[in-house]
């Protein structure tokens, strides 16, 4: 799962705390949730992850507006550290629930990023017709991602109309905030699957040391970076001409999710030359099998006593920019673990998540390789998958989708 | 549909001779006894072979080897005679260390590198001295080496020759299409002599995909064919409104597998096998029960996993028991493990046998199934250390 990616801008240095204190950010610092872009895609990783995807269920257009712009109001609060709703959990009446549910009473924003994004689901039904009159501005690229081999993914985990991400140095400030967006959004969405992450996979930001996957590898060494800002604009936003339909969608990006289980036991038990013959870097310091630091540029060609000293079906070869036209994505994936499964074995894995300016360049090809070539994936199953178009930052006096609807 | 790379890539290796007595790995082991005269470095460049020392006590030595040089490099611990290789650690790239251990009894000694992996390498003498710690040279090893690997390849060929004599039977069954009880009755059965070998009849990457892919592993544009498909016409039960296949395509399917096992048998006549293959081969058969079998995964239209079950198991059971006896030299307490985590779970397969073979994996309880998988990880476990021990 490393392999190309971008990411994190701490907002265009928008951050009200200093994110260039070290890599570990400051739990107190906020994000802008306005801005030219999104917060939670360039953003600094945070270390927590709440993702949730809705089924549209009203056929109303105009609830569906309505919700946007309650969302809208709702996150940026919260992004600032505030109550979901105007009145607060403790300050209101008696009589009433409150407007906030209040497990983040006296806690900080914890870089809080909520992310929007829209399904293929918003725009047709299963049938293809249009839901929300919406059909007519469903770009190219925003398609059910095809079947790759070795899915074997659960339904219940899979897909949506909607989707919201959220990232916070703190979990419980995480959580709060897709509780209390879920709960703006009673008869309007209904929640279709939701996912927790606890460690993040990557680094977004050159401030940030290489976090590792769960099988003990580092993982996006070879991320796109928030600094690298001329590849963001290249593999990372949607551009005004990229698709006819999606106009409304520049300055956004496509956001895939694949929720990837590990068999965590098996890959335990393989000795530490294969882990790092699959991987093709060395488990402690990531280097490539070629020789170096982590951040040397893999040799591919360098020979070895059995074929390249790389592999051929070595994971850092497989998905790495060079085989796939340069094309990168931007990673923000989380570790997981959802308990046991009936064997006892870990439920557990990692739940990617990229950015990208257009799958059909930037992951399908790559995701194709990967499922076909990859040593890796002896150890994987693919159990859950979608693909989200999020659009532009929310500037103000927005709401946010505000130019799909436009 | 796997793809184990231990048997594959193990084939491309001109393997030393067992050899050694060596074990690489990658962290630096100068924590052998904190004895620092036996913990040795060395800095292979591009022309220079620089060895810490020129002489270590007899007993546990460990080389860490860093490759200070611009290309791979490897570092050997040759016999006095400069040919037989002690110990070797291969494939260092640039930058990166890789340390060796090494039992080694007195005696005189070759060591080289060889950056660029070509070559005589860059060669010194290398002394160890009498000492205290006494290092056990087993003068019959290379026997039990030979024997283990001779047995193994000859029970892998036996194993193809079965499979390929049911697999004809099996087809012509399915073929015939007013004997599918027969062939049913027959498939688990056949696919028994595959699953024994599992992990080298899938190391061909060509045949595998053909003969043994399941419906959910199949790429985009690939056509399924193989013994899955064909469980899937003959247990359509699963699967809904399925559209049986008709006589000719039957025809199709049914001699297509059987051409490739032909193939496949051809192929498995020619192969020997080196004891690291035989136990890594072991390991993975229990990989292959611990992912695709006692989860109900392989066999999903007819259920008849227990089957695949029990013959991997065999397959591991008669990996190990090859290399046992080597075993027994070098970590007896392994060994003794490993023989009771096999019994144990042989017990729970026995218990859920039939007059027909074995209950189908819809009838196991939950209970049952996790009993099962409880056994399989802690046979796994200490049988992932079976291939180091035999090598060291």
């Amino acid at each position: 799962m490393a392999a190309a990616g971008a990411a994190g801008a701490f907002a265009a240095g928008r951050a009200t705390a200093d994110p260039g204190a070290g890599p570990v950010a400051s739990r107190a610092a906020a994000y802008d949730f306005r801005g030219p872009h999104q917060a939670g895609i360039v953003t600094p990783a945070q270390d927590r992850l709440h993702f949730a995807a809705f089924d549209v269920t009203t056929d109303s257009r105009e609830e569906l507006v309505t919700l946007l712009q309650a969302w809208t109001v709702a996150a940026e609060r919260m992004t600032k550290g505030h109550g979901a709703g105007e009145i607060g959990p403790v300050e209101g009446s008696l009589d009433l629930p409150p407007d906030d549910t209040g497990e983040a009473i006296g806690l900080p924003a914890s870089g809080l990023t909520i992310t929007f994004g829209f399904g293929p689901g918003l725009f047709r039904d299963e049938q293809g017709r249009d839901r929300f009159g919406l059909a007519e501005r469903q770009p190219e690229a925003l398609q059910t991602l095809p079947h790759f081999p070795a899915d074997n993914l659960d339904p219940a985990r899979s897909y949506g109309d909607l989707c919201i991400q959220a990232c916070a140095d703190d979990p419980q400030v995480a959580v709060h905030a897709i509780r209390n967006l879920v709960r703006i959004g009673f008869g309007t969405v209904a929640v279709r699957w939701s996912q927790l992450g606890f460690g993040r996979t990557s680094s977004t930001s050159t401030s940030q040391d290489t976090p590792r996957n769960l099988f003990g590898f580092k993982d996006g060494t070879a991320n796109v970076k928030a600094e690298e800002g001329d590849v963001l604009e290249q593999h990372v936003w949607v551009g005004e001409g990229d698709d006819a339909r999606g106009g409304w969608l520049a300055g956004g990006s496509y956001l895939v999710t694949r929720r990837i289980n590990m068999t965590i036991e098996v890959w335990d038990r393989q000795p530490l030359g294969d882990q790092e013959a699959f991987v093709g870097r060395t488990k402690g310091s990531g280097a490539p099998l070629s020789g170096g630091e982590e951040f040397s540029s893999p040799d591919f060609e360098m020979p070895g006593r059995s074929g390249p000293i790389i592999a051929a079906d070595a994971h850092v070869r497989v998905v790495h920019p060079e085989q796939h036209g340069g094309a990168k994505m931007l990673r923000r994936g989380y570790n997981f673990v959802d308990g046991s499964d009936a064997l006892g074995g870990l439920n557990a894995g990692l739940f990617f998540i990229a950015y990208v300016r257009d799958p059909r360049t930037g992951f399908i090809p790559i995701q194709n390789a990967m499922a076909k070539s990859d040593a890796l994936m002896e150890y994987l199953k693919v159990t859950g998958s979608a693909l989200f178009a999020v659009p532009p930052g929310v500037q103000p006096g927005e709401w946010v989708g505000q130019s799909l609807f436009a | 549909m796997k793809r184990l790379s231990w048997l594959a890539a193990a084939l491309l290796v001109a393997a030393p001779a067992l050899a050694a007595c060596g074990t690489e790995s990658t962290k630096p082991s100068g924590d052998s006894g904190g004895d620092d005269a036996r913990a040795l470095t060395v800095a292979s460049s591009d022309d220079a072979c620089e060895v810490s020392a020129t002489e270590a006590p007899a007993g546990t030595i460990s080389f860490d080897v860093t490759n200070t040089g611009s290309q791979v490099t490897e570092f050997y611990l040759l016999a006095e005679d400069g040919l037989r290789i002690v110990a070797e650690v291969e494939n260092i790239g640039p930058n990166i260390t890789r340390a060796l251990t090494a039992s080694v009894p007195a005696g005189t000694y070759v060591t080289a590198c060889k950056p660029g992996m070509t070559g005589d390498g860059i060669r010194a003498e290398f002394t160890v001295t009498e000492s205290d710690e006494e290092v056990e040279v087993s003068a019959d090893e290379q026997e039990l080496v030979t024997q283990a690997q001779d047995n193994y390849a000859a029970y892998v060929q036996d194993q193809s020759d079965q499979l390929l004599v049911k697999t004809r039977e099996f087809v012509e069954l399915y073929k015939a299409g007013d004997q599918d009880d027969e062939a049913r009755a027959l498939y688990a059965d056949a696919r028994t002599h595959w699953e024994r070998i599992e992990t080298v009849a899938e190391s061909f990457g060509d045949l595998d995909p053909k003969m043994d892919a399941r419906e959910a592993d199949l790429e985009p544009g690939q056509k399924w064919t193989g013994w899955h498909l064909i469980e899937k016409d003959l247990w359509p039960a699963r699967a809904g409104k399925y559209k049986s296949l008709t006589a000719q395509e039957r025809a199709t399917y049914a001699d297509d597998l059987l051409a490739n096992t032909e193939t496949l048998d051809g192929r498995i006549q020619e192969l020997t096998f080196t004891v690291d293959q035989i136990a890594n081969g072991s390991r993975g058969l229990l990989e292959e029960v611990a992912t695709g079998k006692v989860t109900g995964e392989e066999e999903y239209w007819s259920r008849t996993d227990l089957w695949d079950f029990q013959a991997n198991v065999d397959g591991a059971k008669v990996g190990f028991d090859g290399v046992k006896p080597l075993l027994e030299q070098k970590d007896p307490e392994l060994a003794t493990e490993l023989e009771s985590r096999f019994d144990e779970l042989q017990e729970l397969l026995d218990a859920q046998r039939t007059d027909e073979g074995f209950r189908y994996y819809d009838e196991l309880s939950g209970d049952e199934i996790k009993a099962l998988s409880d056994a399989v990880n802690a046979l796994s476990e200490p049988l992932s250390r079976l291939t180091a021990a035999v090598l060291s």
